[in-house]
């Protein structure tokens, strides 16, 4: 238990929340990689899981695609894109988004997909062009299962960029991979712990978020209810896992 | 590719260390996970527990996880044993919602049908619900498997060895054909274990086997209609 201590001494020394390499800046460098990968894989994944949920077409593909992408070996991944395109930012954010990728298109598609039939056909029946049922019916429903793929990017994302650091680039994975071979176990386990914490806070406001975007139609309709059951959140989570 | 002959020896080896550091934590994952699943099911204050912790622990990166663990089980930080415990870990933060969602989808009507013949709780869990809820299992048990195989190379940073050892070596070397083949041969795993299980599955529940069948001359028939 004292390496906990010592790692607890370490996170709490102000020696280590100063300059370029203290946690603040370590912490913001590892966010700016998270949010660039998000950026990134999110025009790919939920342009692609829009189209797929909205016309049907394409879905086995993607259903195989996601399944195939999460046997990938991430690190090897990383380190052949490193040696194809030479140590830099931009092999990570491409290694990053080939992961982020499927939770967002699962995520998506299936969120489409859990809509009733019957509502589609009522939005087409009013005359709304196809583009109308996409911006006004389907993504406002589907938002919340959308934004769950977005959490379940992001934490791969933020666990997978610690991995970055042995390239070596910048973010928390710093910490790890410069104290480990000097032994110095009190920062290699405070810098996980602040991986941890940082994971643990992101998934936290992106429950918070997955819960504030459900349409207002909806929650008018389930406070009425008392409980609406949400049938296709498990799938996801199983698909995005 | 001729280094993957010359070096066929230690890439073998390498492969049946990565086999044996993935074993142990899909099939422990499983055995602790269905109790739990079980137990998430059948009461609503355990299931919000259960499924909240567990998707807590999914969130720890896996590299953390690896390095904290030695601090909390005292062991050393190259024991293989924290990989295993890590690996356990995430396999059970996935498969309780599984097991538990696999418990739900068995209908209620045959759960009062088999209480209503006579079985005792104990009795039906094993003769009705969990035959019921297998499907569902083995496909979260092949989510386990994959993502397991895929993170055990994660712990060759600190130093457990395992099929990522190739990775380390060939970025180390600038040597792509070593990367690859790491690769390659973590997928060759992953695709044996993913056909086991669903093989498993099947020997298992022989009847999936002739529904698959018959939806599948079900949707061969529909095709044919729509022709």
């Amino acid at each position: 238990m004292s390496l906990f201590a010592d790692a607890f001494a370490w996170l709490f020394d102000a020696a280590n929340w100063a300059g370029p390499n203290g946690i603040p800046i370590r912490t913001l460098e590892h966010l700016l990689y998270t949010l660039v990968t998000l950026v990134a894989a999110g025009v790919v994944g939920v342009t692609l899981g829009l189209y797929i949920g909205h016309t049907g077409k394409l879905r086995g593909a993607a259903v195989i695609v996601t399944g195939s992408l999460r046997a990938l070996p991430t690190l090897g991944l990383l380190f052949l894109f490193a040696l194809w395109l030479g140590i830099g930012l931009t092999p990570v954010i491409i290694v990053l988004a080939i992961l982020a990728v499927p939770p967002l298109l699962a995520g998506t598609y299936s969120g489409i997909e859990a809509i009733e039939r019957s509502t589609v056909d009522a939005a087409r029946a009013m005359g709304m062009t196809e583009w109308q049922i996409l911006a006004k019916v389907e993504i406002p429903l589907a938002m919340p299962l959308i934004v769950s793929g977005l959490r379940s990017a992001a934490l791969q994302v933020i666990a997978t960029a610690t991995i970055a650091a042995y390239l070596p680039l910048g973010g928390l994975g710093r910490f790890v991979f410069d104290n480990l071979s000097l032994r110095r176990w009190d920062a290699v386990i405070g810098g996980a712990i602040v991986v941890t914490v940082l994971a643990l806070i992101v998934d936290g406001l992106f429950a918070l978020l997955e819960r504030s975007v459900v349409s207002r139609g909806v929650r008018a309709a389930r406070s009425r209810d008392g409980s609406a059951a949400q049938p296709a959140r498990k799938s996801v989570a199983a698909d995005a896992a | 590719m001729s280094w993957v002959f010359a070096n066929v020896e230690q890439i073998w080896e390498l492969t049946l260390t990565h086999i044996g550091l993935s074993i142990p934590p899909i099939v422990l994952g499983f055995l602790l996970s269905v109790p739990l699943g079980w137990v998430a099911h059948r009461y609503a204050v355990s299931r919000s527990i259960l499924l909240t912790v567990s998707g807590l622990l999914y969130t720890i990166p896996s590299l953390s996880l690896f390095l904290v663990l030695p601090a909390i089980l005292g062991t050393t930080q190259l024991d293989p044993v924290n990989v295993i415990v890590a690996m356990t870990i995430y396999a059970i933060a996935l498969m309780v919602r599984s097991a538990a969602d696999g418990f739900g989808s068995v209908e209620p009507s045959v759960r009062q049908s088999a209480t209503a013949i006579g079985y005792s709780e104990w009795g039906r869990f094993w003769a009705v619900e969990l035959p019921l809820a297998g499907p569902v299992l083995v496909a979260g048990m092949r989510v386990v498997s994959a993502s397991t195989v895929s993170l055990i190379s994660v712990g060759s940073l600190i130093g457990v060895s395992s099929l990522g050892y190739l990775f380390i070596d060939g970025l180390n070397r600038q040597f792509t054909v070593e990367i690859l083949t790491g690769i390659v041969a973590t997928i060759i795993i992953a695709v044996i274990f993913d056909l086991a299980l669903v093989g498993l599955g099947r020997l298992l529940m022989p009847w999936t086997r002739s529904s698959a069948k018959a939806q599948r001359r079900r949707a061969a028939a529909r095709v044919e209609v729509a022709a």
